[in-house]
C-alpha cells in the first residue's frame, strides 16, 4: 500500500513530483522555522545583549525579499504543477508492451465489478492484469460516488453514476497489490477492497480462458442481484453474457442501485450492515 | 400528529449515545434547576440572554464554542480509539455509529466550534479596537448568536432523538439523497445548518457594517488594528459565501423532501454540481476561520514583542489578497474527478498563489519579533506554536495543490492531517491565544499563566503525536473514514495517533482547570489597569471589564497603534489630569427578540426534521410574529446620563492613577 513503493510508471511519476515538491518547499520552510526559534530565543526580554528597536516596523528591502521568496517558490512549483498535470493526466494513454487491456470498472454498494469487454469476462473485487501492458480503464458508479485507487499504481479517480471517467495505468512488477475505495460510500465502505493480481503476459490468456469457463453468467438478472447492497467476501468471476452491460449501467438504461432495504422503523429506516462481516 | 416521531426513534439498543445523552440531559436540567432555585434566572435573563451588548454576545459565542469543543473532541477520541482497536475486528463502534461520529465531529468542529469562537472574539474586540460603543446592529447580533445556538442544539438533539447524518461533514449526493440515506440524519444536518447559517450571515453583515461605518474619530482604514482588517476580510467572505451554502443545502432539502432532482442520480440530477457549489462556499469558509486567527496573532506578536507590527501595509494587502483569491480555488477539492489537465493545473496554481500572501504574513510576524523584547506569556506561546505548526500545514497544503501529488494523497489520512494541521494549528491555536489575551478585558481578571502554559504544551505535543502519524498513514495508502482495516502496517501509527488524542485530552483538562482556578483566584489575578499586557490598541484604553458604553469619551486616533501613542503622549505631557467634558450616552435597550426567535426556530427546525407540519407552522408564525413585534418597537435606546458616565469614568481613572502612583512613573 506504500505510495513510496510504486509498481508502475504513473505511480512512480506521481511519487517523483510529490518528493520534488516537498524538497522545493523544505528549502524555504526549514530556514524559516529555524529563524522563528532563533528570533524568539535571541530577542527574549531577559537577554540584555539583544538590541531593542521599539519603533522599527518597516524595511523596503526586507519587504521585497519576503514577497519574493514565496513568489519565486510558487512560480517554480506552479511549473511543476502545470507540466505534471499535463504529463500525468489520467486520460492520457500510457505506453507499454503487448496489446492494451481494456477494463470497465463499476463501483457498486459495496464491491467493485471489473468487466473485461474484449475477453467477455467479469470479476468481483479482483483485478487481474498482465505485467507491462497498457491498462485502459473506464469507470462508472452504479450508485453513490467512490474513488478507484491502487496506491502502488497511482492516480486515483472518482466513479460517478451516469458518467464515465477514463484512467490509464500500467503495472511493471508481477505480484499482488491492494486496491480500495478512497471516497466514503456508506456503511460497507471499509470493505470495498479489491486485489490487484499482476501476472505474466503468458499467464494472462490462461487466466482469461479459465475465467470464461466459469459457470456463472453476468447478464441483467445477475447484475441486478449484485446491485443490492452487500459486502462480498468471495471473489466471484463471471462469463460476460451482455458485452454492452457497462454502457447500459453508465447511461442508466439499467437503473442505479436501490440503496438500503427499508424497514418500518422511522429513525433507522435502513437495515445496517453491522453484522454482515 | 407527531410526524415520523415515536418511541422507536430513541436508540435504546445503543448504550453509548443513550448514556451520554442521559448524562448531558441530567447536567443541563441540574444547571437550569440550580439557576432557578438560587434565584439567578432574572439576572441571567436581564444581563445575558436578552443582552444586545457586543461584549456579552461575544462571551456567549465563545462559551458556546468551548462547550461544543468538548462534544466535538469526545467524537474525536472515540474515533481514534475505534481505529486503534479495529484491526482485523469490528472495534467497539458499529459502522452506523462510527459514520455518525465522524460526520458529527466535522460538522460540530467547523460550524459550532471554529465559527462561534472566531465570531465571538470578533464581537468582543472589534468595537473596542475601533473605539466605538457597539456594533452596527445590536439586536441583529443577538439574533445571530441565538440562531447559531439553535443549530448546535439540533445537532445535539440528534444524539438521543433519531440519528445524525452518516455521510461525512459535507453530505455529498447521491449518498445524502433519500434513496441512499432514508433516515432523519441528513435532515438534522441540513436544518441545523440552514438555521445557524442564517445566524452566521447576520453576524457577517453586522461586522462588515461595523468596520465600514462605525469607527472613532481619526480611525482611518489604514490605522485600524490588523485584527479589524482580518475581521473585515473574513466577514466579507461570510457575506459572499454563506448564501451559497444556504442555497446548496436548500436544493438538497428540496431533493429529499419534495421530489426535486438537483443532485439525484435520476432525472438529470448532477452530483458534480453539488461538489462545485459546496466547495464554492467551503474553500472561502476555511479562510473565514483562519483570517481572524491571523489577526489575533498579529495583535499578540506585536504586543508581546513590544513593537509595532512589521510591514503593516503589506499585511493589509496580504489579507485582502487572500480574501479575493480564496474564491478562485474551490476545484482543488476534487482534482481526482477527472476535470482535465488545464483545469486542474490552473486551479492548482491558483491555490498555490494563496501561499504567497500567507507566507508574507509569516515573515512579517517573524520580523515583528526581530528587535523586540519578547515576553513569553501564554498568548505568545500559542502564537509561536502556531507559526511553526502552520508552516508545516502550509507545506502539506501546497503539496496537495500539485495535482499529480494529489492523485496519490486525495481523501487519504494525509489530507486529514493537513486540514487538522491548519485548522488546529491555525484557527484553534489563534482562538486560544485570543482567549488568553482578551479574557482579562472581558472579565477583569487574567487567566492563570502556569496552567495556561501546561495546557499549551499538552495541546502542542498532543497535536504532533495525533497528526504526524496521520501524514505517515496517508503515505501508506490509508484512506479516511475507515471503520475497520486489515493492514498490519497501519496499526502502530493509529495507536500513536490515539496516544496524541490522550495528550490533547490532558491539555483540555488543563484548560478547564485554568478557568476554574482563575475564577477562584480572581482577586489576586485582578486587572485594575485595564491594560494587563501593555497593549497597543484601543481595547486596552478602557477598563477591564469595560463599562456598557465602552468609552466615556470617544477616543481620537492619530496613527496605527492608537493606545500606544496615547500612552506615550500622556507620559510626555501628563495630559491625563485634564477632566474631559462628559455627555449623555444613548445605548441600545436589551431585547428578547433573539432568544424568542431562536426558540421558535428550534421548534420549527425540529418539526421540519420529523415532518410534524402543524408544529412547523407554529414555529414559523412564532418567529415571524417576534420579528414583527420587534419591528414595531417604540423605544429601542436608553440614556446613560452624563453624571453617571462621569462617575464611572472618574472611578476608572482614579484606580489607574493610584496604580501608577504605586508603580512610580508610568
Amino acid at each position: 500500500m506504500n505510495i513510496f513503493d510504486p509498481q508502475g510508471p504513473i505511480a512512480a511519476a506521481d511519487k517523483t513530483i510529490l518528493i520534488d515538491s516537498i524538497a522545493i518547499m523544505l528549502a524555504i520552510v526549514l530556514p524559516t522555522i529555524v529563524a522563528i526559534f532563533a528570533f524568539a530565543f535571541w530577542f527574549r526580554q531577559s537577554n540584555p545583549r539583544a538590541v531593542y528597536r521599539p519603533d522599527w516596523a518597516y524595511s523596503g528591502r526586507i519587504e521585497l525579499v519576503v514577497w519574493s521568496i514565496p513568489a519565486l517558490t510558487i512560480i517554480l512549483l506552479g511549473g511543476v504543477a502545470w507540466i505534471g498535470s499535463h504529463q500525468l493526466d489520467p486520460a492520457t494513454r500510457v505506453e507499454g508492451t503487448g496489446s492494451p487491456v481494456r477494463v470497465q470498472v463499476v463501483s457498486l454498494d459495496w464491491k467493485w465489478l471489473f468487466i473485461y469487454p474484449d475477453q467477455r469476462i467479469a470479476t468481483i473485487n479482483a483485478l487481474t492484469v498482465p505485467v507491462g501492458a497498457p491498462l485502459t480503464l473506464e469507470l462508472t458508479s452504479a450508485s453513490v460516488m467512490n474513488v478507484f485507487f491502487v496506491p502502488q499504481l497511482g492516480s486515483m479517480i472518482y466513479t460517478m453514476n451516469g458518467m464515465i471517467t477514463p484512467l490509464n495505468l500500467r503495472a511493471d512488477q508481477e505480484g499482488n497489490y491492494q486496491g480500495l475505495s478512497a471516497h466514503f460510500s456508506g456503511d460497507g465502505f471499509p470493505d470495498m477492497l479489491f486485489d490487484v493480481h499482476v501476472i505474466s503476459p503468458l499467464a494472462f490468456p490462461d487466466w482469461v480462458a479459465n475465467t470464461a469457463r466459469s459457470g456463472q453468467a453476468l447478464n441483467r438478472d445477475s447484475y441486478n442481484k449484485l446491485a443490492q447492497q452487500s459486502i462480498e467476501a468471495t471473489k466471484t468471476s463471471y462469463r460476460l453474457e451482455d458485452p454492452e452491460l457497462f454502457g447500459k449501467i453508465a447511461t442508466r438504461q439499467i437503473p442505479p442501485g436501490p440503496g438500503p432495504q427499508l424497514t418500518t422503523n422511522p429513525a433507522k429506516p435502513a437495515a445496517g450492515v453491522g453484522n454482515a462481516r | 400528529m407527531l410526524g415520523k416521531l415515536g418511541w422507536s426513534v430513541i436508540p435504546f439498543d445503543q448504550p453509548i449515545p443513550l448514556f451520554v445523552g442521559a448524562v448531558v440531559l441530567v447536567v443541563i436540567l441540574g444547571v437550569i434547576a440550580w439557576v432557578i432555585v438560587a434565584g439567578h434566572f432574572p439576572y441571567l435573563w436581564r444581563e445575558w440572554i436578552t443582552s444586545v451588548d457586543h461584549k456579552r454576545i461575544g462571551v456567549m459565542y465563545t462559551l458556546l464554542a468551548m462547550v461544543m469543543l468538548l462534544r466535538g473532541f469526545s467524537d474525536a477520541i472515540m474515533m481514534r480509539a475505534q481505529q486503534a482497536i479495529a484491526y482485523h475486528s469490528n472495534g467497539y463502534l458499529p459502522p452506523e455509529h462510527f459514520n455518525q461520529i465522524f460526520s458529527a465531529h466535522g460538522t460540530i468542529m467547523i460550524f459550532f466550534v471554529g465559527m462561534p469562537f472566531v465570531i465571538g472574539l470578533m464581537n468582543l474586540v472589534v468595537p473596542l479596537q475601533l473605539g466605538v460603543r457597539d456594533v452596527a446592529f445590536p439586536t441583529l447580533n443577538s439574533v445571530g448568536f441565538w440562531l447559531t445556538a439553535t443549530g448546535a442544539l439540533l445537532v445535539n438533539i440528534s444524539l438521543v432523538v433519531g440519528e445524525f447524518a452518516r455521510t461525512g461533514w459535507l453530505p455529498y449526493p447521491p449518498l445524502s439523497e433519500l434513496t441512499y440515506s432514508p433516515g432523519v440524519g441528513v435532515d438534522y444536518y441540513l436544518w441545523s445548518l440552514e438555521i445557524s447559517g442564517v445566524g452566521t450571515l447576520v453576524a457577517g453583515i453586522n461586522l462588515v457594517t461595523t468596520v465600514l461605518k462605525l469607527r472613532t474619530k481619526g480611525m482611518t482604514y489604514l490605522r485600524m488594528p490588523m485584527f479589524c482588517w482580518t475581521t473585515l476580510a473574513s466577514n466579507l467572505l461570510i457575506v459572499a459565501a454563506f448564501p451559497i451554502l444556504t442555497a446548496t443545502l436548500a436544493m438538497l432539502i428540496l431533493d429529499r423532501n419534495f421530489g426535486f432532482h438537483f443532485f439525484t442520480n435520476e432525472a438529470g440530477g448532477n452530483v458534480m454540481m453539488f461538489m462545485n457549489l459546496i466547495w464554492a462556499w467551503g474553500h472561502p469558509e476555511v479562510y473565514i476561520l483562519v483570517l481572524p486567527a491571523f489577526g489575533i496573532f498579529s495583535e499578540v506578536v506585536s504586543t508581546f514583542s513590544c513593537k509595532p507590527l512589521f510591514g503593516y501595509r503589506s499585511m493589509v494587502l496580504a489579507t485582502m489578497a487572500i480574501c479575493l483569491i480564496s474564491f478562485m480555488v474551490w476545484l482543488h477539492h476534487f482534482f481526482t474527478m477527472g476535470a482535465g489537465p488545464d483545469v486542474n493545473a490552473i486551479f492548482g496554481i491558483a491555490s498555490m498563489i494563496i501561499a504567497v500572501p500567507t507566507g508574507v504574513k509569516i515573515y512579517n510576524w517573524l520580523f515583528t519579533m526581530y528587535g523586540g523584547r519578547i515576553r513569553f506569556a501564554t498568548p505568545m506561546m500559542w502564537s509561536i506554536g502556531f507559526m511553526v505548526t502552520f508552516i508545516i500545514g502550509g507545506l502539506t497544503g501546497v503539496l496537495v495543490a500539485v495535482p499529480p501529488a494529489d492523485f496519490l494523497l486525495h481523501n487519504s489520512l494525509f489530507l486529514v492531517a493537513h486540514f487538522h494541521n491548519v485548522i488546529i494549528g491555525g484557527v484553534l491555536f489563534g482562538a486560544f491565544a485570543g482567549y488568553n489575551y482578551w479574557f482579562p478585558k472581558a472579565f477583569g481578571f487574567r487567566l492563570h499563566e502556569g496552567l495556561g502554559k501546561a495546557a499549551f504544551w499538552f495541546w502542542l505535543s498532543g497535536f504532533y503525536f495525533a497528526f504526524m502519524p496521520l501524514y505517515a498513514l496517508g503515505f501508506l495508502g490509508m484512506t479516511r473514514r475507515m471503520q475497520h482495516y486489515d493492514v498490519a502496517q497501519w496499526r502502530p501509527w493509529l495507536i500513536a495517533a490515539a496516544f496524541g488524542a490522550i495528550l490533547i485530552l490532558i491539555g483540555i483538562i488543563f484548560q478547564v482547570a485554568q478557568l476554574v482556578v482563575s475564577i477562584r483566584r480572581r482577586a489576586e489575578l485582578r486587572d485594575r489597569t485595564g491594560d494587563p499586557w501593555d497593549g497597543r490598541s484601543l481595547e486596552w484604553a478602557t477598563a477591564s471589564p469595560p463599562p456598557a458604553f465602552n468609552f466615556a469619551i470617544s477616543p481620537n486616533v492619530t496613527g496605527v497603534d492608537a493606545y500606544w501613542a496615547i500612552k506615550a503622549h500622556a507620559k510626555q505631557q501628563d495630559l491625563e489630569k485634564r477632566e474631559p467634558d462628559y455627555a449623555d450616552i444613548e445605548m441600545p435597550r436589551n431585547s428578547p427578540t433573539g432568544f424568542v426567535c431562536a426558540f421558535f426556530a428550534t421548534v420549527m427546525g425540529f418539526a421540519l426534521i420529523w415532518h410534524i407540519w402543524w408544529m412547523v407552522a407554529v414555529g414559523g408564525v412564532g418567529a415571524f410574529a417576534t420579528f414583527v413585534a420587534f419591528a414595531w418597537r417604540d423605544h429601542d435606546e436608553y440614556v446613560i446620563p452624563a453624571a453617571e458616565v462621569a462617575r464611572i469614568d472618574r472611578a476608572i481613572i482614579a484606580e489607574r492613577r493610584a496604580l501608577l502612583g504605586l508603580a512610580g512613573s508610568p
